[in-house]
C-alpha cells in the first residue's frame, strides 16, 4: 500500500489510531463551530454599532445572560471530551498493554544521533545484554555476543521490520539525547528518555514497504536526517521469512539504507 | 513625595541612566523593538531555507560566505563560519542557532521587556497616578541587568562557539553537549535577575502608590494585568533561574544535574558523573514556561481592554469577572506545565490531572475573550489605528486559544505533539496575538509620549499588511502539522508527509518575507512621527483613565496637581453626559 498524503490527517493504518483521528476531528468541528458562530456576532457588532452620525453608545451593560450558558457548554463540552474521548484512549495506549497471551513481538528501539537502531530478540523471545562500553562503529547498540541471549539476535539500522496483525511492543530508548519516535501512519509517538526505557505498543493493518519513521525531537545538527523505513510485512510467516534470511547471514546483520 | 524631583539632572542622568520611570519605559519599548525586528530577521533568513532547501540565501547567504575567507577579522568569521557554508546555504546547524535565538529573543527580550518593561514601566504609575515606581533605582538596575543579557545573547553569535542552538527550551543533554550554551545560560541567568527586580517592583508600587480614592476595584485592567503578571514573573523565574545556573555547572564544572550514567555519543561513553535526570530539566523549565505563557499574554490583554473601552465609548463588560478571570487564569497557569511532556513517558493518573487543569485554565480565558466581545454591544466603535490592531487580536487569540485545546488532551498530543501545529498555535496566541495588542498599545500611547501623534495612513498600510500576512505564516501550520511534519526540521522535503505539503511551506515563507514589508510603513510612522506627527493635546483620544490627565509628555513625577479619583476606569457616555466622559481624575485643588 501506498499511504496518500493530504492536508489533513496522514492516513491511520493502526488499531487504535482511529480514536486519535476521531478525537482530533471532533475537537476541530467543535472549534470551527465556536469560532464561526462566535465570529458571526463579532462581526455584527462591527457592523451594527460603528460609529455615525445619529448613533450613540450606550451606557447601560446587556444584561447578557447567554454568555454565562455559552460559558457553562463549552466548559460541559470539555467535560465530555475529556473523559468520554480523550482519556479512554490514553488509558487504552498507555495501560493496555498486550498480554503474554496476544504473544506480543517485543523490539528495542534505540535512538542515537542520528539514527534509529532497531533490535529483534529473535526466536528465543529475549533480547541479549547490553552495555554503553561495547557501543561501536560495528556494534551500534553495544550487543554483548558473550551473552547466550545474544546469539539469535538481530539489529538494523534505520529500518523497522514488523508483520501485519500482530501486537508489537517497542522499548523505545536512548544512546546519547533526546530523540522522540515517531511513526506518523501508525499514530505512534514517544520520546526517547536518555536514561529510561519506555514501552509503547500499537498493531498495523496494512502492509507494504513506503513508511517511514520519524524523530519527533530536536536532537542535533542532523535531527533532520533521522528518519528510518519501516517494511511491514502481510503476514508473520513472511516476517519470519525475512528474520531468517537476515539471521542466517550472520549473527549481528546491519542494514544500510538503500 | 515628589520633592526630590525637582532638580536638574544633567543629558546623561535625564535620559541615559535615568530614575525616571517614564524614560526606562521608553529605552525598555525601543531595545525590545529592535530585538524584535532582530529575531525577525533571523526567523525571515530560517524561512529560506525552509521554503527553499539546500539553495544559496540570496544577498545573506553570499555576503556571510565572503566573511568565511580566512582574511577577514575573527569576529565576523566565527559568526559565517556557525551559519552558512562556502556556497552561502544554511547548515544545519546554523538553522539549529537560528531558531533557538529566534525564540529566545522573541519571548525573553522581544516580548516580555515591550510588554512589562515598556507598557508596563511607562503606562502603570501614571494609571494608578504615581509620580514614580516605588523603587526607582532598582527600575534602572533592571533595566540595564536586561540589556547586559541581551549583549551577551547578541555577542555569542560572533564567538567560535557560536550561539546556543538546542532550542529555546534547551532540553539537557543535547543543549549540555552543544556548543553556544553557555553563554545562553549565562544570558539567561541575567534576564531572570532584571525580570525579577522589575516584578517586586511593580507589585509594591500597585500596593502602595495609588492615588487617593483608586480602589483596586476602579483599577483600569491593564494594571489588573500588570500586576498579576508581576506576581507570575516573581514567582516562576526562580525555578527556571535555579535550573539555568545547575545547566551551567553541567557544562563547566563537572555536575551531572541533568545527565545520567552511560551515554554514547558518536560511539563514545560520554565522560560525565552521571545519576542526573534530563527530566528534571523540563520540569524546572515548564514550570516557568507555561505561566511564562500568561506574562505574554496578559498585558496584550490588558492593552486591548484599554483600546476597547475607549474606543467603544463604553464601560467594558464584565469588568469585575475579567479581574477575578485574570488572578483564577494566574494561579492555574502554575498548576499546568506538564502538559508540554505528555509525551515524556508520562502514566494516567499524572496526565489526567494536567489534562484536566488544563481544560480548567481554559474557561477563564474564554470569559475574558467573551467579556470584551460583548463590550461591543451597545457601543459605538470609532475604528481608530489602534483599536483596529485590538480587534484584529481579539479572532487571532481566539484561534490560538481554540488550537490549544486539542494540544492539552494528551491523546491527540500521539499526532500532534512536535509537529507544526504546535508551532502555529504559540504563534496564534503570541505573533498575531500579543503582538498586535502590542501595536495597539505603540499607536494609543504614542501620542502621550512624544506629544504627536503617528500617521493614520501609515498605520492603515501597517495594520492590514500584518492582518493579512500573520495569517498567511500561520494558517499553513496548522495543516502541516495534521499532516505531521516534525517542527525544528531544516528539511522536510525528505519525509513522504512532509513533502507532501512542502507548498504550504513555501507559503508560510513568503508570507513571512511580505509581513516583513508590511513592517516599513511602521519602522517610517514610529520615526518620522516624533518631528512631523500631528502634534497631539494632553487627551487626544478623550480617554478616561489616569494617564491623560498629565500634561503631554508628562514631565518627571508625572503630574502637576496630587490626584484624587472619583470614579471607576471606564465611565465613557455616561448618563450625565451622554455625548461625552467622565474622567477618572479631579484636580485637588
Amino acid at each position: 500500500m501506498v499511504p496518500e498524503y493530504g492536508l489533513w490527517l496522514p492516513p491511520d493504518i493502526s488499531t487504535h489510531g482511529y480514536q486519535v483521528d476521531r478525537l482530533i476531528n471532533v475537537l476541530h468541528w467543535f472549534m470551527a463551530l465556536l469560532f464561526v458562530g462566535w465570529g458571526i456576532f463579532f462581526t455584527y457588532c462591527l457592523f451594527k454599532f460603528r460609529a455615525r452620525t445619529g448613533h450613540r453608545a450606550n451606557y447601560e451593560l446587556p444584561n447578557a445572560k447567554i454568555s454565562k450558558w455559552a460559558e457553562v457548554a463549552v466548559a460541559g463540552f470539555e467535560v465530555v471530551l475529556l473523559f468520554g474521548l480523550a482519556l479512554p484512549v490514553w488509558s487504552q495506549v498507555k495501560s493496555d498493554f498486550p498480554t503474554d497471551e496476544d504473544n506480543p513481538l517485543r523490539i528495542r528501539v534505540i535512538g542515537e544521533q542520528f539514527a534509529w537502531n532497531f533490535h529483534y530478540a529473535g526466536p528465543d523471545g529475549i533480547h541479549g545484554r547490553t552495555s554503553p562500553e561495547l557501543m561501536k562503529a560495528d556494534n551500534l547498540i553495544g550487543l554483548d555476543m558473550s551473552d547466550p541471549d545474544a546469539a539469535d539476535d538481530l539489529v538494523t539500522n534505520n529500518w523497522m521490520h514488523i508483520p501485519k496483525n500482530k501486537k508489537i511492543v517497542c522499548d523505545v530508548s536512548t544512546k546519547d539525547v533526546i530523540h522522540s519516535f515517531w511513526i506518523p501512519v501508525l499514530r505512534v509517538k514517544q520520546d526517547a528518555i536518555p536514561g529510561m526505557s519506555i514501552p509503547v505498543w500499537f498493531e498495523a493493518t496494512e502492509h507494504g514497504d513506503k513508511f517511514q519513521v520519524a524523530c519527533a525531537q530536536l536532537c542535533g545538527n542532523n535531527h533532520y536526517t533521522m528518519k528510518g523505513d519501516l517494511t511491514i510485512y502481510e503476514s508473520e510467516e513472511t516476517f519470519n521469512e525475512w528474520y531468517e534470511s537476515m539471521a542466517g547471514d550472520g549473527e549481528d546483520e546491519e542494514e544500510e539504507e538503500e | 513625595m515628589s520633592t526630590d524631583h525637582h532638580h536638574n539632572p544633567g543629558f546623561i542622568a535625564k535620559y541615559v541612566f535615568s530614575v525616571d520611570h517614564k524614560v526606562i519605559g521608553i529605552q525598555y519599548a525601543v531595545t525590545a523593538l529592535l530585538f524584535l525586528f532582530f529575531g525577525f530577521c533571523l526567523m525571515m533568513m530560517m524561512r529560506f531555507q525552509l521554503a527553499y532547501p539546500g539553495e544559496e540565501i540570496p544577498v545573506i547567504g553570499g555576503l556571510l560566505a565572503g566573511a568565511l575567507d580566512p582574511d577577514t577579522g575573527g569576529f565576523l568569521h566565527n559568526l559565517a563560519a556557525s551559519l552558512v557554508s562556502s556556497d552561502g546555504f544554511l547548515l544545519p546547524e546554523g538553522y539549529n542557532v537560528l531558531g533557538a535565538m529566534h525564540g529566545t529573543i522573541m519571548v525573553f527580550l522581544g516580548v516580555v521587556p515591550l510588554a512589562v518593561g515598556g507598557f508596563g514601566n511607562y503606562v502603570m504609575p501614571l494609571q494608578i497616578g504615581a509620580p514614580d515606581m516605588a523603587f526607582p533605582k532598582l527600575n534602572m538596575a533592571s533595566y540595564w541587568v536586561f540589556l547586559a543579557g541581551g549583549i551577551v545573547m547578541l555577542v555569542s553569535f560572533f564567538l567560535p562557539q557560536g550561539a546556543a542552538q538546542s532550542g529555546w527550551t534547551s532540553y539537557p543533554p543535547l543543549s549540555v553537549i552543544s556548543p553556544g550554551q553557555t553563554m545562553w545560560l549565562i544570558g539567561m541567568v541575567l534576564l531572570i535577575t532584571s525580570s525579577l527586580l522589575g516584578s517586586v517592583n511593580f507589585i509594591v508600587t500597585i500596593i502602595h502608590l495609588r492615588a487617593e480614592g483608586l480602589s483596586f476595584f476602579r483599577l483600569p485592567f491593564f494594571v489588573w494585568a500588570q500586576f498579576v503578571t508581576a506576581f507570575l514573573l516573581l514567582l516562576a523565574f526562580p525555578p527556571l533561574e535555579a535550573a539555568g545556573v545547575l545547566q551551567l555547572m553541567d557544562r563547566v564544572a563537572g555536575t551531572s544535574f541533568f545527565m545520567p550514567t552511560g551515554l554514547v555519543v558518536a560511539n563514545e561513553v560520554l565522560n560525565v558523573a552521571g545519576e542526573g535526570n534530563p527530566l528534571l530539566w523540563q520540569h524546572l523549565f515548564w514550570f516557568l514556561a507555561h505561566p511564562e505563557v500568561y506574562v505574554l499574554i496578559l498585558p496584550a490583554l490588558g492593552i486591548v481592554a484599554e483600546v476597547i473601552a475607549n474606543n467603544t465609548r463604553k464601560p467594558l463588560w464584565g469588568y469585575r469577572s475579567m479581574v477575578y478571570s485574570t488572578i483564577f487564569l494566574g494561579f492555574m497557569s502554575f498548576i499546568v506545565w506538564a502538559h508540554h511532556m505528555f509525551m515524556t513517558g508520562m502514566g494516567e493518573t499524572m496526565s489526567i490531572f494536567f489534562q484536566t487543569t488544563t481544560m480548567i485554565i481554559s474557561v477563564p480565558s474564554v470569559i475574558i475573550l467573551t467579556a470584551l466581545v460583548i463590550s461591543l454591544w451597545g457601543s459605538s466603535i470609532r475604528f481608530t489605528v489602534p483599536m483596529l490592531f485590538a480587534l484584529s487580536f481579539l479572532p487571532m487569540f481566539a484561534i490560538g486559544g481554540l488550537t490549544g485545546l486539542p494540544l492539552g488532551l494528551a491523546a491527540a498530543d500521539i499526532h500532534l505533539h512536535d509537529t507544526y501545529y504546535v508551532i502555529g498555535h504559540f504563534h496564534y496566541v503570541v505573533a498575531p496575538g500579543t503582538l498586535m495588542a502590542l501595536f495597539a498599545g505603540i499607536y494609543y500611547w504614542y501620542p502621550k509620549a512624544t506629544g504627536r501623534k503617528m500617521n493614520t495612513m501609515l498605520g492603515h498600510m501597517h495594520f492590514w499588511g500584518s492582518f493579512i500576512f500573520l495569517n498567511a505564516v500561520f494558517m499553513p501550520m496548522f495543516f502541516q502539522g495534521m499532516a505531521g511534519v516534525s517542527r525544528r526540521l531544516y528539511d522536510q522535503t525528505l519525509y513522504y508527509h512532509g513533502d507532501a505539503v512542502q507548498s504550504l511551506t513555501r507559503m508560510s515563507s513568503w508570507g513571512a518575507w511580505c509581513l516583513g514589508i508590511a513592517q516599513i510603513p511602521f519602522i517610517i510612522n514610529f520615526f518620522a512621527s516624533l518631528w512631523m506627527g500631528k502634534k497631539a493635546n494632553d487627551n487626544p483620544w478623550e480617554a478616561t483613565t489616569l494617564e491623560w490627565s498629565t500634561p503631554t509628555p508628562p514631565p518627571h513625577g508625572n503630574f502637576t496637581t496630587v490626584p484624587v479619583v472619583v470614579c471607576g476606569p471606564y465611565e465613557y457616555s455616561p448618563p450625565d453626559k451622554p455625548d461625552g466622559f467622565t474622567p477618572q481624575m479631579t484636580a485637588n485643588a
